[in-house]
């Protein structure tokens, strides 16, 4: 279903290439054209204004590698803490849970009674899962 | 909307059970055997679901998932799988201070994954099963976790399977470009006739898809990873992962194969010829390897790597025969694989031990009881009549005698003669050696049970084979580009 209304997009917007269409189709890019134009000259000024008007006084610290606050050299032998995996994979679980309820957000009104039951049951299993989480105390961290 | 619902409930069931209310349990009581009781009672009440809905043949959400016809009987096999390794599991996992109720959780969950792989009409449906089955799997294989060799049992697993899966997903999106769908029905029908836009396209996907499907039944190139999974891993666990997610994989492969397989289409002949080389030397290098192992439970993951070649022969030629062939071997496998996996399961000690062909020297004397249904096993996978597993390769053979494969199935009498070897190598070893070392005897619990049904199940496959057929007939395959 959804294939052949991405493919029914595409043999579209290709019939629209013509040369009666070209005009306004062209037409409809002058916004994004000028969205780079904005982007690009905003991004090359502030490294050509800072490289002129900045002023240079170098530290051992300014200049080594940016790294989120991590040590850019030092032992690839270090081990962390299990309970980072974990709220990291919480993350990404919770994450992925938003992404899908765009979606259904958007189409709420087409897909009606069976949309809404069938995001509540996944709610309801992920939410399971996580009182599992909390209950087994994995988000303590001491 | 409910009568549509009820097809699906076999597959609604397990997974409320497993995820909105097992869980939950688990999260405030912390008791072992009332999980245990609770998730064997899920498993059974699935297995009776599927047993009703048989009948209730077609799709549902968008034609994604099939229902009715041999989807529920993979149903009913894989919850009959489900519940014997969870009987064997509880003494084995209290023997080696490994239990905790997690485990069962997780097998509830392979076996969730595997029904949806049986139910797919969809690649990606297919795919989810794949994976959910998968990862259950892994975590299980590393349950005893103070044991090095489950640690490694469960990396090595890991990283291979997530390699093949990989194998699996571009193989997919392959064949997706190629023909612009990823339904079953819609693939097939445009592989059939001469609307195929992207041969070479959808050869590359075919042939990937297969590759990782390889993987996860373990047949040749890519069988590496069984052996050292399967003698790492727990017992308990090899006993399931080796028979349940195989029969699981050549589920889901059975109506990918009839569509990327079909009649006309133009890659019919190159990818039957390449299943068939895969099938044959799949079954060769696993006997051949097994006659050289001294470990008993390498030796069985080596033999089931043959098994998985056997069953490769009904893919081949893809016809119904061929699929009803797979089912009956699928099952009788499962029973006498469990069997004997249980038996070595029952026999082994802590870290590994009495695991060698020699430790089951003189059994025959110590343990008659268990050396003679390890006979029954062993006769069943050698393809001795009148067991299960006689009959399981009579279906195959003849299936791929009919597709023209004739050659196929020399090689693969071949390659049975050469299996008997080492089965019996271990029947002889049990009955006509003096036992030496260790003879303490191992008291085998609740397994009991497993024993005595997949005894009961291996003989009845073989003496009343035609039972098991006509159930087999009166469930076909839902579908039929």
């Amino acid at each position: 279903m959804l294939n052949e209304f991405v493919w029914r997009c595409i043999f579209a917007a290709n019939i629209n290439c013509s040369p009666i269409h070209l005009y306004g189709y062209m037409e409809s890019y002058i916004p994004l054209m000028v969205m780079i134009a904005i982007g690009l000259l905003f991004g090359v000024s502030n490294i050509v204004l800072a490289e002129v008007l900045g002023p240079r006084r170098s530290t051992r610290e300014k200049l080594s590698t940016y790294e989120s606050g991590m040590e850019p050299v030092k032992t690839a032998r270090e081990r962390f803490s299990v309970k980072f995996y974990l709220v990291a994979m919480m993350f990404i679980l919770f994450d992925i849970e938003i992404v899908f309820m765009y979606p259904w957000a958007v189409q709420f009104q087409e897909l009606g009674m069976y949309g809404f039951v069938a995001m509540l049951l996944f709610m309801v299993l992920l939410f399971s899962g996580y009182i599992y989480v909390v209950k087994k105390g994995a988000l303590r961290w001491d | 909307m409910m009568p549509a619902l009820f097809q699906v409930l076999p597959l609604v069931v397990i997974w409320l059970a497993l995820g909105a209310v097992g869980i939950v349990i688990q999260a405030y009581v912390r008791n072992t055997k009332l999980v245990f009781g609770y998730y064997l009672g899920t498993l059974a009440l699935t297995a009776i679901l599927a047993v009703v809905t048989a009948g209730a043949k077609g799709t549902m959400f968008s034609g994604m998932i099939t229902t009715g016809g041999y989807a529920n009987f993979f149903d009913v096999l894989f919850c009959s799988a489900g519940i014997l390794s969870m009987i064997a599991a509880r003494p084995y996992l209290q023997r080696l201070d490994g239990e905790l109720d997690e485990f069962y959780t997780l097998l509830v969950s392979a076996v969730t994954g595997m029904m949806l792989m049986a139910h797919s009409n969809h690649m990606l449906v297919t795919f989810i099963g794949v994976e959910l089955m998968s990862i259950s799997f892994y975590v299980m294989s590393g349950f005893l976790r103070s044991d090095i060799r489950s640690v490694e049992a469960a990396l090595k697993y890991f990283l291979l399977g997530a390699f093949a899966s990989g194998f699996l997903v571009y193989g997919m999106a392959l064949i997706y470009g190629a023909t612009g769908s990823l339904e079953f029905g819609a693939i097939g029908s445009a592989v059939v006739s001469d609307a195929l836009r992207f041969p070479v396209l959808f050869a590359i996907g075919a042939t990937l898809l297969v590759i990782g499907f390889c993987f996860k039944i373990a047949a040749f190139p890519f069988h590496q990873w069984a052996p050292d999974v399967y003698e790492g891993a727990p017992t308990a666990v090899t006993a399931f992962m080796s028979t349940g997610g195989k029969a699981a994989a050549f589920s889901a492969l059975i109506p990918i194969a009839s569509v990327v397989m079909a009649g006309d289409s133009v890659v019919t002949g190159q990818m039957q010829l390449m299943v068939a080389i895969v099938s044959a030397v799949t079954m060769l290098v696993g006997n051949i390897s097994a006659i050289a192992q001294s470990n008993v439970k390498r030796m069985l993951a080596y033999s089931s790597i043959a098994h998985a070649g056997y069953m490769l022969m009904g893919i081949v030629n893809g016809t119904t025969s061929g699929s009803e062939a797979i089912v009956f071997y699928a099952t009788a496998y499962t029973f006498m694989q469990i069997g004997a996996f249980v038996i070595v399961g029952i026999l082994e000690r802590e870290e590994g031990g009495h695991l060698q062909l020699d430790d089951y020297a003189g059994l025959g004397k110590r343990q008659p009881v268990l050396a003679a249904l390890m006979s029954i096993f062993l006769f069943s996978l050698a393809g001795i009549p009148p067991l299960g597993g006689f009959f399981g390769k009579y279906l195959l053979f003849v299936s791929a005698i009919d597709a023209g494969f004739t050659w196929l199935t020399i090689v693969a009498v071949a390659s049975s003669v050469i299996s008997v070897w080492f089965y019996l190598g271990l029947v002889v070893k049990m009955y006509f050696t003096e036992p030496s070392g260790d003879t303490s005897e191992s008291p085998s619990g609740i397994a009991a049970i497993t024993l005595a049904v997949s005894t009961v199940a291996v003989i009845a496959l073989g003496i009343v084979p035609g039972w098991i057929t006509s159930v087999i007939r009166s469930w076909p395959p839902m579908l039929t580009p």
